[in-house]
């Protein structure tokens, strides 16, 4: 057994989360700028400028990018040869997510459901985290972590299609959950698409998705060419930047698919914004 | 071809009716910020005949919920919430109370678009998600209303040239129809 220590894991979820949350990922800076050079409408190209002069402000002067610093989403491996010592993983998570949240002068955005009040007094400053745990073989914890803003999350649908539907059927149901978002969720965004398992199985690997790289390639073949099929099309809805009419809607589509029932066809798309805050770290 | 303005708010009518969907505002004066639990409170008070926190004639009102400012700043990163949310609330603030602004990103409601050509208001849309760049253009912060709802409270700031796009114009038209029927590609 590998030991690690309650007090790193609490660490390095703390300042990653403060880095993400101030630094634009290097793949999304990218695909901005790209965006930039590409956009043929005026209102559109000002938006994406005012966006790369964001990120420099953010990260020169240590700011959040966005004042919807989101929820704390976290996928975790767990090799079953480690032990963490000193406290639990979950626990330690927690810790790390509320210093850096409190810490970093970001906003605690969590609530009860019905009276809307804030948890940051009960549960602590922003959590709990939202944490999707695996077991794999190994003695490494790797850490896979993005802040979930709530506008992109808002837009967000899953259904399950009838399996006669194939491949079509999963195109038209993407291409209307962004066609009606419009501008709501902050275009351009990132289009993570789960296909199959169960219904809340599709849920998360959806989300998933939106943690794979901007600019990589699916090494499925079928997904790749969906994913190029969908990234025509979207980008022909012409929503633009912030939904002010534009080429650029769409940063990237990323499909993750799992085996089904025989009976059906689950599908969950859920978008991210522009600002896609993630990292991932192995201890 | 879209222009660009500078305005000082309180706006009044003459400052609203000549703005276009599309044209680049430059906002510099006091504005008010309120999110969906701010405005449902503000309502509550119209319904009992009580006065409001602030005069909301001639007003702008930002949908904001703020980061916490760092030590010296006046406010932390401050860029656009949704604005469908505070839908059922704007006419009602618009039509019998004569507010003329509102910044926010996101798609409105007919009857917000309705109450903007009837008592001739401006739905603006600022950058979501350019929050560090917005906090830039505000002077100063000072909460005057609701310090419970935290980042949701009622905040009276000053702001200087602070960047807007006309969404929804006094003459009913929708830039997000508007702008994205010209870049759509029918298959």
């Amino acid at each position: 057994m590998r030991e690690v220590k309650y007090e790193d894991i609490v660490k390095a979820v703390r300042d990653h989360i403060v880095y993400s949350g101030t630094n634009l990922s290097k793949d999304a800076l990218a695909s901005l700028n790209r965006a930039y050079e590409e956009e043929e409408s005026p209102v559109c190209k000002e938006v994406l400028r005012q966006l790369l002069e964001n990120a420099d402000i953010a990260a020169s002067e240590d700011r959040p990018l966005c004042q919807d610093t989101g929820l704390a989403v976290f996928f975790v491996k767990v090799g079953e040869d480690v032990k963490v010592v000193g406290g639990t993983l979950k626990d330690a998570i927690n810790e790390g997510t509320r210093k850096g949240y409190e810490e970093g002068y970001f906003r605690a955005s969590t609530c009860e459901w019905d009276t809307r009040a804030n948890l940051k007094d009960k549960l602590g400053y922003n959590l709990p985290a939202m944490i999707h745990f695996d077991l794999v073989a190994g003695d490494e914890l790797e850490i896979e972590y993005a802040a979930k803003g709530g506008g992109s999350e808002n837009v967000s649908r899953a259904t399950v299609l009838a399996p006669a539907m194939g491949r079509a059927g999963i195109v038209d149901f993407v291409t209307k959950v962004v066609s009606d978002a419009g501008p709501n969720p902050c275009p351009p965004i990132i289009v993570g698409v789960g296909i199959g398992g169960t219904f809340e199985k599709a849920a998360i690997s959806s989300k998933h998705a939106l943690f794979r790289e901007l600019g990589t390639v699916n090494d499925d073949e079928t997904l790749k060419s969906m994913e190029e099929e969908l990234m025509t099309k979207l980008n022909n809805l012409g929503i633009g930047a912030m939904g002010m009419g534009g080429r650029e809607t769409v940063l990237g589509v990323h499909i993750e698919k799992l085996p089904c029932h025989i009976a059906s066809l689950p599908v969950s798309v859920n978008v991210q914004c522009h600002s896609s805050r993630h990292t991932s770290f192995k201890l | 071809m879209s222009k660009t303005y500078h305005l000082t708010a309180p706006l009044s009518d003459e400052d609203v009716e000549q703005l276009r969907v599309g044209d680049i505002v430059y906002l510099s004066g006091v504005i008010y910020t309120a999110r969906d639990a701010a405005h449902k409170k503000l309502i509550d008070l119209m319904d009992e005949g009580k006065e409001l926190p602030f005069d909301v004639k001639g007003s702008v009102i930002y949908f904001v919920g703020p980061t916490p400012p760092k030590p010296g700043d006046p406010i932390g990163s401050a860029g656009p919430t949704t604005s469908y949310r505070m839908d059922s609330y704007s006419p009602r603030l618009i039509n019998e109370m004569g507010q003329k602004g509102m910044i926010g990103k996101g798609k409105r409601n007919q009857e917000v678009i309705d109450a903007c050509v009837k008592s001739k208001a401006i739905y603006f849309g600022a950058t979501g998600g350019a929050g560090a760049l917005l906090a830039r253009q505000i002077k100063s912060a000072e909460v005057i209303a609701y310090p419970e709802l935290g980042p949701e409270a009622i905040r009276k700031l000053e702001v200087v040239d602070f960047p807007l796009t006309v969404v929804n114009d006094t003459n009913g038209d929708d830039l997000y129809k508007i702008g994205r029927a010209k870049f759509e590609v029918k298959d």
